[in-house]
């Protein structure tokens, strides 16, 4: 069977689920009484539980990080190329958890989930939940699985966002903090982006206030183009004009609205996979978890107060050709923690693909995360 | 070659327990050494990403910093010591950053290779070519070190810029501290180091 899947390959998983009947107090102001959080795990958890990682997933992410859920599957997990045995990521040396978001449309309790109390589907009556919301669920999946602290908790993106809220809310249970391409707060542009990503599906005449799935339907248009919308701010121009400059489909101009460039083709694709898989309420509220993160807003608009009691090491990564999360806005990061003399080391990795590049095997990335694991692996195998 | 003997003497300058900033820090070894002795805490700052992999592969902090962008991020008196050793020559504007690091730092420590020693005098007299410094291997038009200077052109800079000189040492060409090297550094002393502090 393992000859089936590469050899640095975690090769076939199964996700797990673990329920929980304590409610979870919610920052919006709501609580859930009851609820699923579907995770996958790769490599074994040593005696003491501390080699235990956890990766966070960005907006469109899930709990499916490595690996194949069956020998047919085209695509292994979204970071397949960072975890792996010998990868990055070791999972000869580290114990991987990847859970889906509270909130997901992947298998956790989110919109698509039944109302315990109702009896009928959440949809747009699931509660608001946050990045602190994420972290205080997680912690909960790792007092489960018998993790009292975490060797690293590591993500890219909005899963920066979470590694980053993991250091500040539970200090004593993680030792590292891995944050790629993410930033302190949102930007007002890209809070417009969102916007405009979910006024698309708010118009769409079949979202029906959320209650979409009542009538049978889904907002395949709105969804759709949130989801072209977020994938030109995930490629850089360089990249864009790298994959597709202007070809055209037909080598002719057609004179119509038709699919006439290259890219056109290629983000109307995008779109059509992403409508079939995603649920437009979990897309609404992903969004506005991030709008909403910010952790210094709580303390003068001073990330450095936020990140006083912090005692995890931070390792920050950003990419030159990132412009949806600039390496300025890793910086910020890296400059609250300087501040407090907390220990950080932050490279900007030299790199054409975008904000996309943090999930992609690019040599420098790959070494240097390697290297600062293997420094997390040395501490945790006495 | 004299990394041993240079690191060695910074190190009697530092006092144990500081807290260090490293421009240029390379592969980390000098805070490696500042750790492994002093009791050191600090960050190193490098551009080049080999050698912040090997920093990190040592468990040095280290920012990848663009030094020619000054040290903007760094609040004044928020080092002990910042230390900058064999960069001086390689940077745009080494009077900028000689007092960025006085204002992010209480004392700046500084090493480079002395281009009045009777070598280099020597090599432009006789071939009438310019001396390269740092590692062999450059040309004048591809080496990084752009700002070669000399003992006295140094402390001809010091004097303007309103830096004081603490304490100074050179290495001859054995990397020892020598009574010739002191009394004629700017002849005799192949690599200078400098420790200073605002006037």
């Amino acid at each position: 069977m393992s000859e089936q899947f590469p050899a640095d390959s975690v090769g076939l998983v199964t996700p797990q689920s673990m329920h929980f009947d304590q409610p979870l107090e919610l920052d919006c102001g709501r609580a859930l009484p009851e609820y699923d959080l579907v995770y996958e795990t790769y490599g074994e958890l040593n005696a003491d539980a501390s080699n235990a990682v956890l990766v966070a997933h960005a907006l469109s992410g899930d709990h499916h990080a490595a690996g194949y859920h069956s020998p047919d599957e085209r695509k292994p997990g979204w970071w397949n190329a960072c975890i792996g045995p010998g990868k990055p990521l070791d999972t000869d040396r580290f114990f991987i958890v990847c859970s889906n978001n509270l909130g997901g449309c992947s298998g956790s309790t989110g919109p698509l989930s039944t109302n315990p109390k109702t009896g009928a589907l959440y949809g747009a009556d699931f509660p608001m939940v946050t990045v602190p919301d994420w972290v205080r669920s997680q912690a909960r999946l790792a007092d489960g699985l018998g993790i009292r602290q975490w060797a690293a908790v590591v993500g890219g993106s909005l899963g920066g966002m979470q590694a980053l809220q993991w250091a500040i809310d539970f200090p004593d249970r993680i030792r590292h903090a891995v944050v790629i391409a993410a930033a302190p707060k949102l930007s007002a542009q890209n809070i417009a982006f969102n916007e405009v990503a979910r006024q698309a599906i708010l118009q769409d005449p079949e979202f029906h206030d959320g209650r979409y799935a009542e009538h049978g339907v889904i907002p395949r248009r709105g969804l759709g183009l949130a989801r072209m919308l977020g994938h030109i701010t995930y490629l850089s121009e360089d990249a864009m004009r790298a994959k597709f400059g202007r070809e055209l489909r037909e080598g002719k101009i057609n004179f119509n609205y038709d699919v006439e460039f290259e890219v056109e083709s290629y983000l109307r694709y995008q779109a059509e996979n992403f409508v079939d898989h995603f649920d437009a309420n979990t897309y609404l509220l992903m969004t506005r978890a991030l709008d909403y993160f910010d952790p210094a807003s709580v303390h003068d608009d001073n990330l450095a107060a936020a990140l006083q009691h912090v005692t995890a090491s931070f390792l920050i990564l950003s990419f030159t050709s990132d412009w949806r999360f600039p390496s300025s806005r890793s910086r910020e990061i890296v400059r609250a923690l300087q501040d407090g003399n907390k220990r950080v080391t932050y490279s900007e990795i030299e790199a054409p693909q975008g904000h996309d590049s943090f999930l992609m095997p690019i040599p420098v990335y790959r070494d240097l995360l390697r290297a600062y694991m293997q420094r997390v692996a040395g501490e945790t195998q006495s | 070659m004299s990394v041993r003997s240079e690191l060695a003497l910074i190190s009697e300058w530092i006092r144990p327990g500081s807290r260090v900033l490293d421009l240029g820090c390379g592969e980390g070894l000098l805070l490696r050494h500042l750790r492994d002795t002093r009791d050191v805490i600090g960050y190193g700052l490098e551009i080049d990403p080999d050698n912040i992999r090997s920093c990190v592969e040592k468990g040095i902090p280290v920012i990848q910093t663009n030094l020619d962008q000054g040290l903007q991020d760094f609040d004044p008196a928020s080092f002990d010591y910042v230390v900058m050793t064999q960069t001086l020559q390689a940077v745009r504007y080494p009077e900028h950053l000689l007092n960025e690091m006085l204002r992010v730092g209480r004392e700046g420590i500084v090493t480079f290779s002395n281009l009045g020693h009777w070598r280099c005098r020597l090599k432009l007299a006789l071939s009438g070519r310019m001396p390269v410094s740092g590692d062999p291997g450059w040309e004048w038009y591809d080496s990084p070190n752009i700002h070669l200077c000399t003992v006295h052109d140094f402390e001809a800079l010091c004097d303007t810029a309103g830096i004081g000189i603490v304490e100074r040492t050179f290495i001859d060409n054995a990397h020892r501290r020598h009574v010739a090297a002191r009394l004629l550094p700017n002849l005799l002393g192949e690599v200078a180091l400098y420790r200073f502090q605002r006037t």
